[in-house]
């Protein structure tokens, strides 16, 4: 990671005796974020937005997992925080964004998998003990593990996760929407009517990776935020 | 580590302002992102989903294969009779008269003209348990029986180089077909559930049962079949703004 970190310096003039000062350093930056990495974000950000508010408009059509007769409703979300309106409507978002979803998802794993830039991001053996002291330090009050890189041995965990999630996401989806094609993938989740439960699954977990992920972008910052735009993250801790 | 950056690494003190300039330049190469914006625009949304929908039904038609048969079940994986839901987009029954109910076949075919369920039940008889779904998410698996709709479309004498059927209903609905799927071997013409003759209400006299297809395509209490090779009416649902190949 140290060759992507730069001096951010501010030229000064000529000093009174006419000699150049030297420039002065006033920041750090790191470039964390490949270009590629930024697009498939936002834009696939913009499709899991997308896809979880039709997906919670098709649920309310039958918001169940249990039988049609009699039928037993799981929960009732509000029309007001579902995208589409109807179900037709939201079918139609949700088979279009669906191959917005994918292709980020494909491209991003393209990319992070011939440039070597998932080194940065996929959790292994390596980073197992640095786990627990990050929660400690999240969520105990524990000291601050220095910092070594763009990704901590938790950040690692929680991404390779909801990659993972992300994978699963499309895998049951295919089920539910071609049970008869993808018969053998069905048959590994259980049939049509459970791969239904597991997509629906799958959604909260990536809503609750969401969640942290907000959170904790919230906590650490404009800078931090910024790389996101960017690429370039000012003042690292490393 | 990434190459993307070796070129920026060569030098590395950079002036305050060219970083900021650089910063802007990589946020407008995210410019792109702001082109989905334009299903927010209510103009262009209704077409751009009718278009997203169009290649999902595209890559439906791709994925679909002739040769692969849908899962079917053993009779004690059945959903009870009392159990498989009623569902229409109208009426539960259009009260068909049986006794002068004809299928009327037009289109593509030599043998064009009025077919009496009797002539339907006289093709082979298929029986098979599989799963029913609905767009709304439930599913059942039933027991149907009847003919396959390819030995009946040879029986009229159908032009092999058609490309769709176009069925209407008593209740007035009206459904279509792509060729593959009308010559599935598990596409029926229905005429019984769970070796009983269909109920009015399951779509009596005869219906469509289609395994590789959602449920609203699978139209109940036929009164016509066409075979042609445009499409000139869809679906009823299809026109409402669901998917027309929807296959399973």
């Amino acid at each position: 990671m140290s060759d992507s970190v730069i001096e951010i310096i501010q030229a000064k003039g000529k000093g009174a005796d006419g000699e150049e000062e030297a420039p002065v350093v006033v920041a750090r930056a790191v470039y964390e974020h490949p270009f590629v990495v930024r697009l498939c974000h936002w834009v696939n950000a913009v499709a899991l937005f997308v896809m979880v508010g039709s997906g919670l408009q098709i649920f309310r059509a039958f918001p169940s997992f249990g039988a049609k007769i009699p039928q037993k409703d799981l929960l009732h979300w509000p029309r007001a925080f579902a995208i589409g309106g109807w179900l037709g409507g939201a079918l139609q978002w949700h088979l279009t964004f669906m191959w917005i979803y994918i292709a980020t998802g494909v491209f991003y794993l393209g990319y992070e998998l011939f440039s070597g830039n998932y080194r940065q991001v996929l959790f292994t053996h390596r980073d197992v003990p640095g786990v627990w002291p990050m929660v400690k330090h999240y969520f105990f009050f524990g000291p601050k593990p220095p910092v070594r890189g763009a990704y901590n041995p938790l950040q690692k965990q929680a991404y390779t996760t909801v990659i993972g999630l992300g994978v699963l996401s499309v895998l049951t989806g295919l089920v539910v929407w071609k049970p008869v094609q993808f018969s053998w993938l069905a048959w590994m989740m259980g049939g049509f009517h459970y791969a239904r439960i597991w997509h629906f699954a799958v959604m909260w977990a990536i809503l609750f990776f969401v969640l942290g992920h907000l959170v904790m972008v919230i906590l650490h910052g404009w800078n931090n935020f910024v790389s996101m735009l960017t690429g370039w993250k000012k003042d690292p801790g490393y | 580590m990434i190459k993307n950056n070796d070129r920026k690494m060569n030098d590395r003190k950079m002036d305050e302002k060219k970083f900021r300039q650089n910063g802007r330049r990589e946020l407008l190469k995210l410019a792109p992102v702001l082109a989905l914006g334009a299903f927010a625009i209510p103009s262009l949304q209704e077409g751009l989903l009718k278009k997203g929908l169009g290649f999902s039904d595209w890559a439906s038609a791709r994925l679909f294969r002739s040769g692969h048969l849908a899962p079917t079940f053993d009779n004690a994986e059945l959903t009870p009779f009392a159990k498989f839901p009623i569902n229409g987009y109208d009426v539960d029954d259009p009260e068909v008269i049986f006794e002068s109910w004809t299928l009327s076949v037009s289109g593509a075919v030599s043998r064009p003209g009025n077919y009496t369920l009797a002539q339907v039940q006289a093709l082979p008889r298929i029986r098979q348990n599989t799963r029913h779904i609905c767009v709304e998410g439930w599913d059942v698996i039933g027991r149907f029986g009847g003919a396959r709709l390819s030995d009946f479309l040879k029986l009229v004498g159908a032009d092999p180089t058609a490309r769709f059927i176009t069925v209407n209903c008593a209740d007035d609905y009206y459904e279509s077909l792509d060729i593959a799927t009308a010559i599935h071997p598990q596409t029926l013409l229905c005429y019984e559930m769970y070796e009983q003759p269909l109920t009015r209400k399951h779509g009596a006299p005869l219906r469509l049962q289609i395994p590789t297809k959602i449920g609203y395509k699978q139209a109940k209490y036929l009164t016509d079949l066409k075979v042609s090779h445009v499409l000139d009416r869809v679906g009823y649902w299809e026109d409402q703004g669901y998917s027309w190949f929807y296959g399973l």
